[in-house]
C-alpha cells in the first residue's frame, strides 16, 4: 500500500520532468516564458490593451499560413507555394469584387463580396489541387512542385496587377481585417475557427488519421488500403484553401492586393510549423503545438519591437530560436525511413 | 597447412535487455571451411555473426583469431583480420559503379587523396574474376539485380583480403538460377582459401553447400557436425526442438464452397497462365523462389499491380481488382510479407496500426470518428490475437517480431475478411509466436475463412496448408495436395 | 544510346536549344556574339553559387543559407577593407570574404554534421541569422565607393574586341575565377577520394558510415566549401555591379538549386554532374536573357521560370512512374 502512495508522489513531485518531456509541454512552458520576459522587459507598454490588441490583429495572417503549411508537412511534403498563392487568391478576390461593385464607398455590396470570396475560395482551391496533382500525379518532389507552382501564382499575380497594388475592396468587407466581435478582432475569430476546424478534422475524421498515416510511411499506406492520390490531393487542396484566406485578411488589412505582400511570412510559416512540433518529415504535429508556436513568436516580434530592435533583428531572433529549438527537440526528430528502420532492427534484435 | 582453427568463440554469451540471446555458445572456423549456422529466427545466429564481426561485444567468453585471443574486438580489427559479413542490404552505392563499389573501402584505407581510376578498375576486376561472374564495371549498381549486387558485395569483401566472409541468409531474393550460381562462387571462395559462413534457415540449401552445420536453438549450440551426418528430419528436429509430425493437423472440417476461383491470370513480365480455386476452410499454399511470381500473384489480388489478362471470380462473381480498396471492398486482405517497410506503421501507435484498416466500423458516414469504439475495437483484437503490450498507444516499434506480425493480423481480421492472403506469416518470427500463427491460422480456416499462405519455408507449408501450389518463373508448375508430399519431395519440387 | 537520351542533361540540353532556337528565330540579334558574351557574364555569380549547391545535393542535404552568407561576406569584407584601408587589392577582398564564408559555412556544419539536425531547416534558421544579424549590426547603408581593388577587377576584360558589327565586346576577367571554381570543383568531385565520398554519402548515408567514410569531416568540408565559394561569388557580384548592398542576393537561392535540380542532380543526394549544373544555369540565365530580347515584360520572368522547374522535374518524375508501373 505504502508502495502505491509513494509511487503516486513520485508521479506527482516529477510534474516539472514530465512537463519538459513532452513537445507540447514544453512548447507550453516556452509560450509563458516569452510572455513573462517581455512583460518585464516593457511592463509599460506590453502589458496594455493597445499591444494586445495590436497584436491580436497582426498573428493571424501568418498563422493561417503557418497552418497551410502544417497541413502539407504531415504529409511528409512541404508547401512553398503559400505566400504566392494567397497574394493571387486576394487579387482575384478584389478583382472580381471590384468588377460588380465599381464604388467600393457604396452601399449593398453584399453581392459582390459573395462573388469575391468565391473567387478567393475558388483560386485557393485550384491552386491546391495544381500542387496536389504536380506532387501526386506527377510525382515531383514538393519542395520543388511547390517551389515551381509558387513561382507561377506569384507571376500571374504580377502580370495582372503590373507589379502595383490593386485597390478596390468595397468598405464592407474591412470590418474582417480591421472589425472586432465582443472585444475579440474578426481575424483571431477567423483564425480560431478555421484553427479549430482543421483541429476536428485531423484528430477526429478518417481523413486526419489517414493524412497522419501517409505522412509516416507512405508505402504501408497504401498496402493498407489508403488511397495516397486522394489523401495528397485533399491534404494540398486545404492547403491552398487556408493560403487563400489568409491573404485575404492580409490584402483587407492593406485594403489593396499585391503580388509580393508576405515575403518574409514563408520562413515565417516554416518556422512555426516546426517550433510547434510538426515533424517535417511527416506523419506528427498538432493544431494546438501551432498556435502555441505563433503566440510565441507574436509576443516575441511584438515586444522586441516595443524594444525598439529592428525588423531585421526580430528576423535574426526567429532563425536563432528555430536553431535551439531545433536543438532541444533533437531527440524526438525522426530521420529518413531507411535510418529509422535500421536503428529500430537493431534495437529490437538486441 | 596450419591446424589451429581461422576463428574460435569460446563459450561466449550475450543477453539484451534480460533476454537471452547467446547461451555459453562456442564454435570454431577452419580455413578453407564452408560452414552453415543453422537455425530459426530468435535462435542467435545474427547476434553470433555480429559478435564474430566486432560489432557486438559478448557478455562472457573469449574470441580467438589466429590462434590469439583478442579481448577488444571492433569491427576495425575483424576487417584487419579478414573477417567480413556481407548483410541482407549489401551496404553498396546503388549511385557508384560497379568498379567503384568495389574498390571503394580498399581506396579509402589507402588514404590517399587522388582516386586512380585505371588501378580502381583493375582492383574491381581481378575481384570479379576471382569470384568468377563477369559483370560491366561501369554498370550503377542500382540498375543491377539483386543476385549481381551481392556479386558486388562479395567482389568487395574480397579486394579487403577476406579470409572468412560471413553471408546472413543469402538467398533470400534469389531466383534458383541465381542460388545455383552463389554456390559455385561459394566453392570457387573456398577453392581459393576463403572460409564462408553461410547462415540460412533453409534447409535444402544447406544440405546442398555446407560441408558442416552448426545448429542453434533459443541461443544454445545444439548440434555441430559434418553435413553427412545429419537428414532433413533430424536438421529440422534440431532446429525446431521437435519432430515435424508427416501428417500435421488433418483438418475436422470440411470444405465450403469455392470463395476465389482465378482462371488464366497474368501480368506482363511477371506471371501468366495462373489457375486455381479456394473453398471456403481451405488453407492453399503457394511456393516458389524469387522470381516465380508468387508475390506478384499476391500483389494481383490485392490490387496493388493488377492482372492485365484472365479473370477473378469471387464469390461466384466476376469482379475487377484495380487497387486495395477494390480488393478490400471484396472481403480480401492481404498481410504483405516486409511488415517493416510494407506494413506497420512504426512510430505510430499500436491502436492506429489496427484502425488504420477499418476506419469505416469505428466512423460515420461523414468520416467522422467514434473514440468509444475505436477503442473498443482496438481492445478487443489486441486481446483476441495476444498482442503482448501494455498499452495500445505505445508505438508499434516497440513490439517484437512475433507480436508485430500479430498486429498485423489483428489488422486485417477485425474485418473479418472472406480472403486472407499471408505473405511470409513467420519471417523474423521467434519459434514460439510461429507455432501460434500457425495456429490461428488453422482456427480461421475452421471458422469458414478461405487462407492463402506464401511461404518458401517447408515445414510451415506442410504444417499449415491443404494444397500447395508451386510456381516457377511465373507459371504454376504443379498443385500437390497435403497428403501426397512430405519434406524432401517438396523441397525437390522447390529446387525445380 | 539510351543512356544518353535518358540522362537528364539531354533533356536540359535540349530546351536549352529549343529556346534559344526560337528566340533566335524571333530576334536573331540574340544569336549575336555581343548577346553570347551578355550570357557569359550573367552567369558568372549564378555558376558559382551553383557549383557549390551541387556539392551539397550530392552529398544528400540542401543549403537555402549560401545567398545569405554570400552577402554577410560580401558586405562585411567591403566594409572591412575600407575600414582597413586594405582596399587596393582585389586578392585581400577575396581572402577576407572568403575567410568569413568559411566560418559561416563552418557554423552550418556544426549543427548539421555535428549535431545531425535536418538540413533544410538548419539553413533556413541560419539564413535568418545571418541575414538578420548583417542588417541589425553591420549596417543597411549601400556602399556605392567600392574599394579601388573590387573596381579595377570588374574593369579587367578577360576578353575584348570589336564584333563585325561595330559594338565592343568584353568579358570580365571573373569569368576566369569561375572557370577555376568549376575546374576544381570538377576534380574535387571525379578525382579525389573526398569527392566520391561526397557522393557515396549522398547516395547511401548508412553504408558510407559502416564502411568508414568520415561522415563528420565530408560534411564539414562541404558546407565551408559552399560557403567560401559563396563568399567570393558574393565578392564578384559586387564588383561586378559597382556596389555592396546588403540587400542583394538573398532571394535567388532557390533559383539556384532549381538549377542545379534540372542539371540532373536530386534532391534525396548522390546524383548530379558539373555539366549538368552548368546547363540547369545556363538555362535559366537564357531564358531570362531571351525574355527581355522578345520584349515579353519582366513580369513574365516568373510565370516562366516557375513552369520551366515544374516541366523540367515533371518530366523525369513521369519517366521514372512509366518506368516503375511497367515493371510492376
Amino acid at each position: 500500500m505504502s508502495e502505491r502512495v509513494a509511487s503516486a508522489c513520485m508521479a506527482f513531485a516529477n510534474w516539472p520532468r514530465r512537463l519538459l518531456s513532452d513537445n507540447l509541454g514544453r512548447l507550453a512552458l516556452i509560450t509563458a516564458l516569452v510572455f513573462a520576459g517581455m512583460s518585464v522587459a516593457q511592463p509599460a507598454l506590453f502589458l496594455t490593451r493597445a499591444n494586445f490588441s495590436s497584436m491580436a490583429f497582426q498573428f493571424p495572417e501568418f498563422a493561417l499560413l503557418g497552418l497551410a503549411v502544417m497541413v502539407s508537412m504531415l504529409t511528409g511534403g512541404i508547401d512553398l507555394s503559400v505566400i504566392g498563392l494567397a497574394n493571387l487568391s486576394s487579387m482575384l478576390a478584389v478583382m472580381a469584387m471590384r468588377s460588380l461593385a465599381a464604388d467600393p464607398h457604396a452601399p449593398g455590396a453584399a453581392p459582390a463580396i459573395a462573388v469575391g470570396i468565391a473567387a478567393l475560395l475558388g483560386a485557393g482551391a485550384l491552386g491546391g489541387l495544381l500542387n496536389g496533382l504536380a506532387i501526386a500525379a506527377i510525382g515531383i518532389p514538393p519542395i520543388l512542385a511547390t517551389l515551381g507552382t509558387g513561382l507561377i501564382f506569384t507571376g500571374i499575380a504580377v502580370v495582372l496587377s503590373d507589379g502595383a497594388a490593386v485597390l478596390g475592396f468595397p468598405d464592407a468587407i474591412s470590418v474582417l481585417g480591421n472589425g472586432a466581435l465582443l472585444g475579440v478582432p474578426a481575424p483571431v475569430l477567423v483564425f480560431a475557427a478555421l484553427a479549430a476546424a482543421l483541429a476536428f478534422l485531423l484528430n477526429w475524421t478518417s481523413f486526419g488519421l489517414r493524412v497522419y498515416l501517409l505522412g509516416t510511411n507512405a508505402l504501408a499506406a497504401r498496402f493498407a488500403g489508403i488511397n495516397n492520390f486522394r489523401i495528397t490531393l485533399g491534404a494540398y487542396l486545404i492547403s491552398g484553401l487556408l493560403a487563400a484566406v489568409a491573404g485575404l485578411i492580409i490584402a483587407v488589412r492593406a485594403n489593396s492586393a499585391k503580388a509580393d505582400y508576405g515575403a518574409s511570412y514563408l520562413l515565417l510559416s516554416i518556422l512555426i510549423s516546426v517550433l510547434g512540433g510538426i515533424n517535417p518529415y511527416g506523419g506528427f504535429g498538432k493544431v494546438s503545438g501551432l498556435v502555441l508556436a505563433v503566440l510565441s513568436l507574436q509576443f516575441l516580434s511584438s515586444g522586441l519591437n516595443l524594444l525598439q530592435v529592428s525588423n531585421f533583428a526580430v528576423d535574426m531572433t526567429w532563425g536563432a530560436l528555430l536553431l535551439l529549438v531545433m536543438v532541444i527537440n533533437t531527440g524526438g526528430l525522426r530521420r529518413p525511413f531507411g535510418a529509422r528502420v535500421v536503428r529500430l532492427i537493431e534495437r529490437r534484435k538486441r | 597447412m596450419p591446424s589451429e582453427p581461422l576463428l574460435r568463440l569460446g563459450g561466449v554469451s550475450k543477453a539484451f535487455a534480460g533476454v537471452q540471446a547467446l547461451r555459453e555458445v562456442s564454435v570454431a572456423i577452419n580455413r578453407s571451411e564452408i560452414v552453415c549456422f543453422a537455425g530459426e529466427n530468435g535462435s542467435g545466429k545474427s547476434t553470433l555473426i555480429k559478435i564474430l564481426a566486432g560489432v557486438v561485444t559478448p557478455d562472457d567468453g573469449a574470441i580467438e583469431v589466429d590462434g590469439r585471443v583478442r579481448p577488444a574486438w571492433q569491427p576495425i580489427d575483424a576487417m584487419r583480420a579478414g573477417i567480413q559479413v556481407i548483410y541482407q542490404d549489401f551496404s553498396l552505392f546503388p549511385n557508384l559503379t560497379v568498379a567503384e563499389n568495389i574498390s571503394f573501402n580498399h581506396e579509402l584505407s589507402q588514404r590517399r587523396m587522388l582516386v586512380r581510376w585505371p588501378e580502381v578498375r583493375r582492383t574491381a576486376q581481378r575481384a570479379l574474376n576471382k569470384v568468377g561472374v563477369a559483370i560491366r564495371l561501369d554498370a550503377l549498381v542500382e540498375q543491377l539485380s539483386v543476385a549481381d549486387k551481392q556479386v558486388v558485395a562479395i567482389a568487395r569483401a574480397l579486394v579487403q583480403g577476406a579470409r572468412l566472409i560471413a553471408m546472413d541468409e543469402p538467398t533470400t531474393a534469389l531466383t534458383q538460377r541465381e542460388v545455383q550460381a552463389l554456390f559455385g562462387v561459394v566453392r570457387r571462395l573456398k577453392a581459393d582459401g576463403v572460409a564462408v559462413i553461410f547462415v540460412s534457415h533453409k534447409l535444402p540449401e544447406v544440405f546442398a553447400i555446407c560441408e558442416r552445420i552448426i545448429v542453434l536453438r533459443n541461443g544454445s549450440k545444439v548440434a555441430d557436425g559434418p553435413v553427412g551426418a545429419f537428414d532433413i528430419g533430424s536438421l529440422s528436429q534440431h532446429m525446431i526442438g521437435r519432430r515435424l509430425e508427416q501428417h500435421a493437423g488433418a483438418r475436422s472440417h470440411d470444405f465450403g464452397a469455392e470463395v476465389l476461383r482465378v482462371e488464366a491470370l497474368g501480368r506482363a513480365g511477371q506471371f501468366d497462365d495462373v489457375s486455381f480455386s479456394l473453398r471456403t476452410g481451405e488453407v492453399l499454399g503457394i511456393t516458389g523462389l524469387l522470381g516465380s511470381g508468387r508475390t506478384e500473384l499476391a500483389n494481383a489480388l490485392f490490387g496493388l499491380a493488377p492482372a492485365d489478362r484472365g479473370a477473378v471470380v469471387v464469390g461466384g462473381r466476376r469482379v475487377r481488382i484495380t487497387s486495395p480498396p477494390d480488393a478490400m471492398r471484396l472481403g480480401i486482405g492481404y498481410v504483405p510479407a516486409d511488415r517493416l517497410t510494407e506494413g506497420l506503421f512504426l512510430p505510430q501507435s499500436i491502436g492506429r496500426n489496427i484502425v488504420v484498416s477499418n476506419l469505416e466500423t469505428v466512423s460515420d458516414a461523414a468520416g467522422i470518428l467514434y473514440g468509444a469504439r475505436m477503442r473498443a475495437l482496438i481492445d478487443e483484437w489486441v486481446r483476441r490475437l495476444h498482442v503482448f503490450t501494455q498499452d495500445a498507444d505505445l508505438p508499434a516499434s516497440s513490439l517484437s517480431g512475433g507480436n508485430q506480425q500479430r498486429l498485423m493480423l489483428a489488422r486485417w481480421l477485425a474485418r473479418t475478411p472472406r480472403i486472407l492472403i499471408l505473405n511470409g506469416p513467420t519471417v523474423g518470427v521467434d519459434v514460439g509466436s510461429k507455432a501460434e500463427i500457425h495456429a490461428i491460422i488453422a482456427r480461421l480456416a475452421s471458422d469458414g475463412m478461405g487462407v492463402i499462405v506464401i511461404s518458401d519455408d517447408i515445414p510451415e507449408l506442410l504444417a499449415a496448408c491443404d494444397r500447395i501450389l508451386v510456381m516457377q518463373s511465373g507459371r504454376v508448375t504443379e498443385q500437390v495436395a497435403r497428403s501426397a508430399v512430405d519434406e524432401d519431395s517438396l523441397a525437390a519440387r522447390l529446387a525445380g | 544510346m539510351q543512356r544518353i537520351l535518358a540522362r537528364n542533361e539531354t533533356l536540359v540540353s535540349l530546351i536549352l536549344l529549343a529556346f534559344c532556337a526560337v528566340t533566335a528565330w524571333i530576334e536573331p540579334s540574340f544569336l549575336s556574339v555581343a548577346a553570347l558574351f551578355d550570357l557569359f557574364r550573367n552567369s558568372i555569380v549564378p555558376a558559382m553559387f551553383a557549383v557549390g549547391v551541387l556539392l551539397v545535393l550530392a552529398s544528400g542535404g540542401i543549403d537555402v543559407s549560401f545567398t545569405a552568407i554570400a552577402a554577410f561576406a560580401m558586405y562585411v569584407g567591403t566594409k572591412a577593407m575600407i575600414a582597413f584601408g586594405m582596399g587596393d587589392s582585389i586578392l585581400v577582398a577575396f581572402l577576407v570574404a572568403g575567410a568569413i564564408g568559411l566560418v559561416l559555412g563552418l557554423i552550418n556544419g556544426f549543427f548539421i554534421a555535428t549535431l545531425g539536425l535536418p538540413t533544410l531547416i538548419v539553413t533556413l534558421g541560419t539564413l535568418s541569422v545571418f541575414r538578420g544579424f548583417l542588417l541589425t549590426f553591420v549596417g543597411t547603408q549601400l556602399i556605392t565607393a567600392v574599394p579601388t581593388g573590387m573596381r579595377a577587377f570588374s574593369r579587367t576584360m578577360l576578353i575584348r574586341f570589336t564584333a563585325a558589327d561595330g559594338t565592343i565586346v568584353s568579358l570580365p576577367i571573373a569569368f576566369l575565377l569561375l572557370v577555376i571554381a568549376v575546374a576544381l570543383t570538377w576534380l574535387l568531385l571525379n578525382r579525389t577520394m573526398l569527392g566520391r565520398s561526397i557522393y557515396a554519402l549522398g547516395g547511401a548515408p548508412e553504408s558510407a558510415l559502416r564502411v568508414g567514410v568520415n561522415v563528420v569531416g565530408v560534411q564539414y568540408f562541404v558546407y565551408a566549401y559552399v560557403g567560401v565559394l559563396s563568399s567570393i561569388a558574393g565578392i564578384v557580384h559586387a564588383s561586378l555591379a559597382r556596389v555592396a548592398n546588403p540587400f542583394d542576393l538573398v532571394g535567388l537561392e532557390l533559383s539556384v538549386i532549381a538549377a542545379v535540380v534540372l542539371g540532373g542532380a536530386r534532391l534525396s543526394g548522390g546524383h548530379g554532374t558539373i555539366l549538368g549544373t552548368l546547363l540547369g544555369v545556363a538555362l535559366i540565365v537564357v531564358i531570362n536573357n531571351s525574355l527581355i530580347v522578345l520584349g515579353i515584360p519582366t513580369t513574365w520572368q516568373n510565370v516562366v521560370t516557375g513552369s520551366l522547374i515544374l516541366f523540367g522535374t515533371g518530366v523525369p518524375a513521369l519517366r521514372t512512374r512509366f518506368a516503375a508501373l511497367r515493371a510492376g
